[in-house]
């Protein structure tokens, strides 16, 4: 049965009408860039006022436009120079709780670059490089993803062995907990794009953390890496005879494990979690918990190409076949995803399903894109859930 | 008050960082060997150094938790009894938890609700007597469940426990004082009560931090106010050794209890009254004695407006009315 959807809160802030914001003050002053200088100092930037946000940016530029990745707002969006001033502004009205990784497109003559914003100090870091990130009203940065002096650190050990399912070197890292003992027994976890998620979800630290505060058990965790991820973790059958048949075997011979399936879990994000879930689709029973974050499963309901292109075809056919036959696979599955991205609706349309199947879902939206700290933003909520911790039991 | 016949029975809050232990030892006068048990840190029972140098290298640690694992090794059939007991008491828990999820849902509703004063303080007072109801029948049927386990499968005359436990007397003959570490509630509790460490606390004196605390209170109530998943009801789990008592102990404060939250400390507060709720933050400790608590420092007592304020004591030992 499904543990209901739960969506972001509407705080009374959010309901409220924006008030009137402040640039428009300093519009009707006729200021000169000496006004703006004294409007900006001591704010910060964007300028968040409710659900009013005001977005600024100071400098000589024939446009300026924000660029940023929500979904169903237009992608590029101009900003408006105020007259006898270098200051561009763009005031949105953006929803409380949301975090929203933007950059800024400058364009002077033919020349057009991509900057992050000079004037905010947030920025969300991945692959690509980084971005600038607005927090708006009512969002926090959790207090568990900064790294915590009591907290005892678990320990990251390199491994590696050679796969036959993909003919080559398979490589990761594996997360053991701090007080780790041999004598012990502990659940799994398998993270796909794990270098990423270490990187830019700071999932070392999570771990130490909630573990720290008793909210998961100790758990072993291993951070497995791809080198053609768009190719492997498109459910290709090859990824989930890897993780199920070589590489659980060899954690299992070397390490405590617990062996059951409750204690088994798969998570991943995007294309990540397709290859969670397309593993355990295909060795039903074994992986007892799944952690989906914002999970390409595209799908079609005609035809059998997909408007995503040709890397998502073999996730169209694989998600239309378990539609068609939808079974359980798993005993829990925790999904996350973004209202800011275009992937909500294939995550909302995959609920229903997976709950029909008799098996426990909790699915969590974020007012959030899709990006890596909101994967982050998660990890309490979807790890707690599928393996909760011993905290109303330790006191110590 | 103190159920036991301990000498003084002293309360400490965790002592993970800047210990305080060695301090209260001290204060009492304690030179003797201290016997020590730090079961509820399950498989890590033995990594004690810290502890012993603390104390000055005089404990002998009772080893529980390995005792217990050796005896479920020897005597197969007292630990299927065991597991199987477990078992109701996990079921137990949890329909207990039905009932006082439903229990404080609708003290909650209810405290909410607009009508006139005299009856919504009527009512407050009916709600809370329906929890304390939950609460009194589930501890009997722990009382129960324990009887009936003890009278059929007669721990303390298994030869194996019978061996376990007359070494332990031994020890603890030798010793003056008994220092409870925390760790696992549930586990400690169990290490406890099969090895009789209630009756050994005789004329010792005993130290007791976290888990330890709660576990020789009287009652051993589970909490924490911010749980990453639902509300964290406080839960009864089961008496305790009953070595202090009219205490509810409430260890690690600074992030399991939301003390600005008056509502919810005042529903706990008269919720287990007539006993007092102490948060015990680290290096805060009180001394139970037969009279009275003494020796309070930094200890924080919940009111039953839902205030809190540091819990204070006579000098002679008792509580300033």
């Amino acid at each position: 049965m499904s543990n209901a959807t739960k969506r972001p809160s509407n705080r009374p802030s959010a309901l409220m009408k924006a008030a009137r914001p402040a640039i428009h003050t300093l519009i009707e002053s006729n200021p000169d860039n000496e006004k703006v200088d004294k409007f900006l100092k001591g704010r910060s930037v964007p300028i968040v006022e409710g659900p009013s946000v005001t977005f600024v940016w100071r400098g000589e530029a024939d446009g300026v436009n924000l660029r940023h990745w929500i979904y169903g707002l237009e992608t590029s969006t101009a900003l408006t120079r105020i007259p006898n001033t270098d200051l561009w502004y763009l005031t949105l009205d953006i929803p409380h709780g949301s975090r929203v990784e933007y950059k800024f497109e400058i364009r002077r003559g033919d020349r057009v670059e991509w900057i992050e914003d000079p004037l905010n100090p947030n920025r969300a870091r991945d692959p690509f490089g980084a971005n600038s990130a607005l927090h708006g009203d009512g969002y926090e940065v959790p207090d568990w993803v900064h790294p915590d002096s009591f907290a005892r650190p678990g320990h990251l050990e390199p491994f590696g062995f050679y796969s036959k399912a993909f003919g080559g070197k398979r490589t990761g890292k594996l997360y053991l907990p701090a007080r780790f003992r041999k004598t012990r027994q502990y659940p799994l976890l398998v993270v796909h794009d794990g270098s990423d998620y270490l990187n830019y979800a700071v999932m070392k630290t999570v771990l130490d953390n909630l573990i720290e505060r008793l909210e998961i058990p100790d758990m072993i965790v291993a951070f497995t890496d791809s080198p053609d991820r768009l190719r492997e973790y498109a459910a290709d059958e090859r990824h989930a005879r890897f993780l199920t048949e070589e590489l659980l075997p060899d954690l299992t011979n070397r390490l405590p494990l617990l062996d059951r399936p409750q204690a088994r879990c798969l998570m991943g994000a995007s294309f990540g979690a397709v290859a969670a879930f397309s593993t355990a689709c295909r060795y039903p029973g074994t992986w007892g918990r799944l952690l989906l974050q914002s999970g390409s499963f595209a799908f079609s309901d005609i035809g059998k190409s997909n408007r995503r292109g040709p890397l998502f075809d073999n996730i169209v056919k694989f998600v239309n076949k378990y539609r068609e036959d939808p079974k359980p696979i798993s005993e829990r599955i925790f999904m996350s995803c973004g209202v800011y991205e275009s992937l909500i609706y294939e995550n909302r349309s995959l609920v229903p399903l997976l709950d029909s199947t008799g098996m426990q879902v909790k699915f969590v939206e974020a007012r959030d894109g899709h990006n890596w700290e909101n994967w982050r933003d998660r990890l309490r909520e979807g790890l707690s859930w599928l393996f909760p911790g011993p905290l109303m039991f330790i006191y110590e | 008050m103190i159920a036991g016949d301990a000498r003084a029975v002293v309360l400490l809050g965790a002592q993970r960082f800047n210990p305080t232990l060695g301090q209260a030892v001290a204060e009492l006068g304690v030179q003797g060997k201290i016997a020590t048990i730090t079961a509820g840190w399950q498989e890590r029972e033995e990594e004690d150094e810290d502890l012993h140098r603390h104390l000055d290298g005089r404990t002998v640690n009772l080893r529980l938790h390995a005792r217990a694992e050796e005896i479920f090794r020897k005597d197969p059939k007292f630990h299927a009894a065991h597991r199987k007991r477990q078992a109701i008491l996990r079921h137990r828990q949890d329909f207990y938890r039905i009932r006082l999820e439903h229990a404080l849902d609708a003290q909650y509703v209810i405290q909410n609700r607009a009508a006139p004063s005299d009856i919504l303080e009527d009512e407050a007072r009916a709600s809370i007597q329906a929890i304390r109801e939950i609460d009194r029948m589930h501890l009997e049927r722990c009382r129960r469940d324990w009887q009936e386990f003890d009278a059929r499968y007669r721990p303390a005359e298994r030869p194996v426990i019978a061996e376990h436990r007359a070494e332990i007397a031994e020890i603890v003959k030798d010793c003056d004082a008994i220092a409870i570490a925390g760790g696992h509630v549930a586990s400690l509790l169990n290490r406890l009560r099969l090895f009789g460490i209630a009756e050994l606390a005789r004329d010792k004196y005993v130290f007791a931090w976290c888990a330890g605390a709660m576990a020789v209170s009287e009652r051993v109530v589970l909490f924490h106010h911010s749980p990453p998943q639902g509300q964290g009801a406080e839960e009864v789990l089961d008496e305790g050794l009953g070595l202090a008592g009219n205490v509810v102990v409430l260890p690690q404060p600074e992030f399991r209890l939301r003390l600005d939250d008056h509502e919810r400390i005042q529903v706990m507060v008269r919720r287990f009254a007539p006993a007092v709720c102490l948060a015990m933050p680290a290096r805060s400790r009180v001394t139970w004695l037969k009279h009275g608590p003494k020796d309070s420092h930094g200890v924080i007592a919940l009111r039953d407006d839902g205030s809190n304020e540091r819990f204070q004591v006579a000098e002679a030992g008792g509580l300033h009315s």
